[in-house]
């Protein structure tokens, strides 16, 4: 697979066909991920794009063990090539994996802050959860240089949670996710409500983590944030992944291979702002074939019986190739 | 159809987030409102839809000065706005199906009788199919809850409409359908439209001018 050619060194985070299911009362299940295959190296950031109810955040609740008492899962998901995050046990993934070997930035920073404590005393706390410092000063200075990782402003520090913008609630979790040096970084949606110059700064930061030797898993929605951070990008619809792709052929030329993320990118108001017809199908009653042919000007009779495998880092049976952009682009600019 | 002018208004009458605000959106005009989050764009999508009465100004609907706000509000001004927010699931009854959802001002202005017929007309403009409208919010995605936040701002068949981060949410594909949505109606009924926002690229590609958020006033800037 070229996906996995690219990432030479052992990845922080390796998944072969995870697949998670919800059991429904009545028997009918909701196949919420269905064999995802993809690899994070050091250093690296990997998007996972694709629209609200397809299965990110089913995807990363997987990864971390949090998925309700009704989810199944099979394949493996295996952490800095010793772990499977999948079998490890709640005892292992609390003690050794969530905050010390997975950071996890938070979908909304607001919510993950503790309202009745300042900025500060959720630092030291943590820090004397995760690491070893000990000693008021020390866990005091290390608490600083915390926030100052993050970019966090240390004249902030005493403030509590709704004392501060968006922006600087959002990397004050940043920095509590940093704390443990964890080696994978995942952040669901961290940019979800804020405005663009925001968004940018964050994400920004976040390469900046990534460039200091961490993987970086970002789940969003903003395909602008995407093209802006990440090295590779994962289209996630209807639960399965249906292409990977670097970052720059992507965004650019030749541009997508898949119809489905071809369509998302033709969404944008710089681009066609033509929405794809239809929405996508439910998870709980999804068809034999294609789960995107009902949609697709591409879609044949093979399509609808048959479902295309995910080969060469593309589920698609007629995928695109050599497709350039520009010009569509260059038509929504004039 | 919306003049607002010298507008104040906030949560705390000697920090007020609104100060000294002038907006003006014609008939049929669609107006996007730019500005950082946070800055008080949405306290004045508030006013504009009479949800929170200003401290200070005027406001005129339609060509009639709004004297009262919120339950004060004549019913004929209040049903001449609709209104759709960022988050889906903080303005909807999650004990409603998306069906009853839509119907909500129907039945709470005592036209229910209108409502089979026009929830039939939206609900395939918005794209929602027999067997979701009969879906409870907890059992649909944000999109799908979003775009039965639209039709319910739309089944009164407002002259004004007011999209207040309506698609800040969504992916892009739902985004572009929404929006589409919207266009589809104003076409179609003459409705002015008030987007506010704070992606520029979005709103210069929906509207027909967008304003931004200034220092103490809402200043003039042409469309990019
Ligand atoms: N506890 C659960 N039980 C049943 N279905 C669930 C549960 N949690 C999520 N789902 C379903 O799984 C699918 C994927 O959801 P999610 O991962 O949250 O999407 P995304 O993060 O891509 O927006 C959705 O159809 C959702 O309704
Ligand atoms: S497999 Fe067929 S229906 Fe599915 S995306 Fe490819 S061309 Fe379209
Ligand atoms: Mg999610």
């Amino acid at each position: 697979m070229t996906a996995d050619r690219e990432t030479p060194v052992t990845p922080v985070l390796d998944v072969r066909d995870l697949s998670v299911r919800f059991r429904m009362r009545g028997g009918r299940d909701i196949a919420a991920v269905t064999d995802a295959r993809f690899s994070v190296a050091p250093g690296e950031c990997l998007a996972l794009v694709g629209e609200s109810g397809c299965g990110k955040s089913v995807l990363a609740s997987a990864l971390l063990g949090l998925l309700p008492a009704n989810a199944e899962t099979t394949g493996s998901a295996v952490l800095g090539g010793d772990t499977d995050l999948l079998t490890a046990g709640e005892r292992t993934l609390a003690r050794t994996v969530r905050g010390r070997r997975i950071g996890l930035v938070p979908q909304s920073p607001a919510a993950h802050l503790t309202p009745v404590r300042t900025v500060r005393a959720q630092l030291e706390e943590t820090l004397r959860e995760l690491t070893g410092v000990r000693g008021a000063a020390a866990v005091r200075d290390a608490a600083g240089e915390a926030a100052a990782r993050a970019s966090f402003p240390a004249d902030h520090l005493d403030r509590y949670p709704h004392e501060l913008s968006g922006g600087l609630a959002q990397r004050a979790a940043t920095a509590l996710a940093l704390i443990g040096d964890a080696p994978l970084l995942l952040a669901d949606e961290p940019t979800t409500g804020l405005d663009r110059d925001l968004v940018e700064r964050t994400v920004d930061e976040l390469r900046r983590h990534t460039d200091e030797g961490r993987a970086l898993l970002i789940i969003t929605h903003d395909l602008a944030a995407a093209e802006r951070i990440a090295d590779r990008v994962a289209v996630m619809y209807a639960g399965r992944i249906v292409e990977i792709a670097g970052s720059r052929p992507f965004f650019g030329a030749p541009g997508p291979r898949h119809p489905y993320a071809k369509g998302l990118l033709d969404a944008l108001p710089e681009r066609d702002f033509a929405p794809i017809p239809g929405m996508p199908p439910e998870l709980g009653a999804l068809p034999d074939g294609c789960a995107f042919a009902a949609r697709c000007t591409r879609a044949d009779a093979r399509c609808t019986d048959e479902r295309p495998a995910f080969e060469d880092a593309l589920a698609c049976h007629h995928g695109l190739t050599g497709r350039a952009h520009s010009l569509t682009k260059a038509a929504a600019d004039a | 159809m919306l003049e607002l002018t010298r507008i104040t208004a906030g949560y705390d009458r000697r920090a007020p987030v609104v100060r000294d605000v002038f907006l003006s959106v014609g008939y049929g005009e669609a107006v996007g409102l730019l500005g950082p989050s946070g800055c008080g764009k949405s306290t004045l999508a508030k006013v504009a839809a009479l949800l929170h009465r200003p401290d200070a100004g005027t406001m005129t609907l339609d060509g009639t000065v709004v004297r009262g706000w919120r339950h004060r509000a004549p019913q004929e001004q209040r049903t001449a706005v609709g209104v759709v927010f960022q988050q889906p699931r903080l303005s909807a009854d999650p004990r409603l199906s998306l069906r009853e959802l839509i119907a909500q001002p129907l039945r709470s202005t005592g036209r229910r009788r209108e409502v089979p017929a026009r929830v039939a007309e939206l609900a395939p403009l918005v794209g929602l199919s027999e067997e979701l409208l009969e879906r409870r919010p907890h059992a649909v995605s944000d999109g799908q809850l979003q775009r039965a936040c639209l039709a319910r701002a739309l089944v009164l068949r407002p002259g004004l409409l007011i999209c207040d981060e309506m698609t800040a949410m969504l992916d892009a594909s739902t985004t572009a359908a929404l929006v589409a949505v919207v266009e589809t109606y104003r076409a179609e009924s003459g409705a002015a439209l008030l987007a506010v926002g704070h992606d520029r690229v979005l709103l210069e590609r929906w509207c027909d001018r967008t304003v931004r958020w200034g220092e103490r006033s809402v200043e003039r800037v042409p469309v990019g």
